[in-house]
């Protein structure tokens, strides 16, 4: 267990004078609940006895003192997801879990709790797993639910996701295509660019999935290091006047087929991209 | 100053004083639980119930938390006001019969019996310790957890918390008498004088260190060894 990150986190609240609700909701955010000697510190810090914070944190049903499992899954039981049949659904999950409400399974794979409402009614009954909705959860939908979150649901899903598309893109400067289908990333042509950092150079594939981040390279690119671009054809540094909303870096402009340029940011770590379609 | 008429008798009082308060000036019984002097008022137990307003704006508030206003006219025993303390006590009993203040209090109100479910609390949430430990001890040890029907008190973790200093005020001023009477739990208990004839408090370790307020106590007259005694 970590103090310093409590402590900074702490200090960062005390600064801009929040209250108690803030720091323990980070807190919880970064571990996934509130451990004891957090709460300590908090306490320690903030110059608030330990008992009004235990109160707050046992108050609000968001927060917990246990640690929680990998996945969470939620299963509404609010009016409407109970008409509906809410509760067979609750059931059912904590019959293949073998918990109750609340309750971590002992390979802390899932955490399982009820919620009143998440306001979704029209789609009842409800069951949120990690952030996604599944509506209309039949007790034979349970099953397939859970190996899902098991495999990950964050697992970039191409069919029916229309915010992710492969992209097809080329130098800005002499238009040679960029694409690579030798190598595949998230299962499409990836996009190769020569890099240098430092005195090391280099050959760096993208993923070719506008919103995915993932990137293949030969060299260990640390967080936060910024890399210079090269076209591996044209051996022209691809830097645009244009700068990162999100880091003030100068982005790479890749030209894409069909018309139109998306640039990305170099910095390693930083999302910033913009997509400017003609 | 502030005039305010208290079942008919007039009286000024200063301002912030609450009705509990003027009506004890006056000799008229009101009954309390959550209420102790030298404490803030809390307001938790509804016992302490008063009338007050004309017709049909009359209503019942709690007086120990209510301050006098201007001309107000207070009933502290009509029909409505026993009614309503009458249940409170009958609430009292279905959740914690054990307890000699709330018999004291039932017998005194003439509650004969209870319509509710029986449970055997062992607390019924006045806030006493809490406001005890904070306000006279400076403690700090003891709050609330939870919420709603799962709300208790304790210490952080329901541990032995570093801020208590053994005092024991929150057990003096108990009126479910959590630990004086816990004969059920024999390793516990800090008396159990009534069904033990050795008693903890002077025999184990852990209540070596205890301030006792429990005066008089079957443990303290056999052993002899209360501080007062010393």
């Amino acid at each position: 267990m970590n103090d310093d990150a409590v402590l900074k986190i702490v200090e960062k609240h005390n600064s801009e004078g929040d209250g108690i609700i803030s720091i323990l909701e980070d807190i919880q955010s970064k571990y996934s609940y509130l451990p004891e000697n957090a709460l300590k510190t908090v306490a320690e810090k903030t110059g608030k006895s330990l008992v009004d914070i235990y109160g707050v944190a046992t108050f609000y049903r968001y927060f917990s003192l246990k640690p929680k499992g990998k996945h969470l899954i939620n299963c509404c039981l609010g009016t409407a997801c109970h008409v509906r049949g809410g509760q067979t659904i609750a059931d059912e999950f904590q019959k293949q879990l073998k918990i109750s409400p609340g309750d971590t399974t002992s390979d802390r794979e899932f955490t399982f709790e009820t919620v009143n409402c998440l306001g979704a009614c029209a789609l009842g009954p409800v069951t949120v797993v990690d952030g996604h909705y599944f509506s209309k959860v039949k007790t034979t939908k349970v099953k397939q639910i859970l190996d899902e979150a098991r495999k990950g649901l964050d697992a970039i899903k191409v069919e029916g996701d229309k915010r992710i598309f492969p992209v097809e893109v080329s130098c800005t400067k002499c238009n040679h295509t960029l694409m690579d289908r030798e190598v595949l990333i998230d299962e499409f042509p990836s996009i190769r660019l020569t890099i240098s950092f430092k005195d090391k150079h280099g050959s760096l594939r993208l993923s070719s999935m506008y919103g995915s981040y993932n990137i293949v390279c030969e060299h260990q690119l640390p967080d936060e290091a910024t890399v210079n671009f090269f076209c591996p054809h044209c051996h022209a540094e691809l830097k645009s006047h244009t700068i990162c909303p999100e880091c003030g870096e100068h982005m790479i402009p890749l030209m894409l087929k069909g018309g139109g340029i998306v640039q990305v940011c170099p910095k390693r770590g930083c999302k910033g991209h913009l997509l400017d379609l003609f | 100053m502030i005039n305010i008429t208290i079942n008919g008798a007039q009286l000024a009082v200063e301002k912030g004083t609450t009705i509990l308060e003027a009506a004890q000036f006056l000799g008229f019984p009101i009954p309390t639980l959550c209420h102790l002097e030298g404490l803030t008022p809390y307001g938790a137990c509804r016992l302490c119930v008063v009338e007050i307003g004309e017709g049909a704006r009359a209503k019942l508030v709690s007086s120990c938390t209510y301050p006098c206003e201007e001309g107000m006219k207070i009933r502290t025993s009509t029909a409505r006001v026993v009614k309503a303390r009458r249940m409170v006590i009958e609430l009292l009993l279905a959740s914690c019969p054990q307890s000699k203040t709330i018999q004291d209090l039932a017998s005194k109100y003439d509650v004969r019996q209870q319509r509710f479910k029986q449970e055997w609390e062992t607390c019924i949430l006045c806030g006493r310790c809490v406001r005890m430990c904070h306000e006279q001890m400076t403690g700090n040890a003891l709050g609330y957890h939870g919420r709603g029907e799962t709300r208790t008190i304790g210490t952080p973790f329901n541990i032995k918390s570093e801020e208590c200093r053994l005092c024991g005020g929150c057990i003096y001023v108990c009126p479910a008498c959590q630990l004086r009477c816990t004969f059920t739990d024999k390793e516990n208990a800090i008396c159990n004088g009534c069904v033990n004839l050795s008693l903890p408090c002077v025999e184990k370790d852990k209540f070596k260190e205890m301030m006792c307020y429990m005066d008089p106590c079957v443990a303290c007259e056999i052993s002899g060894t209360h501080y007062s005694n010393l």
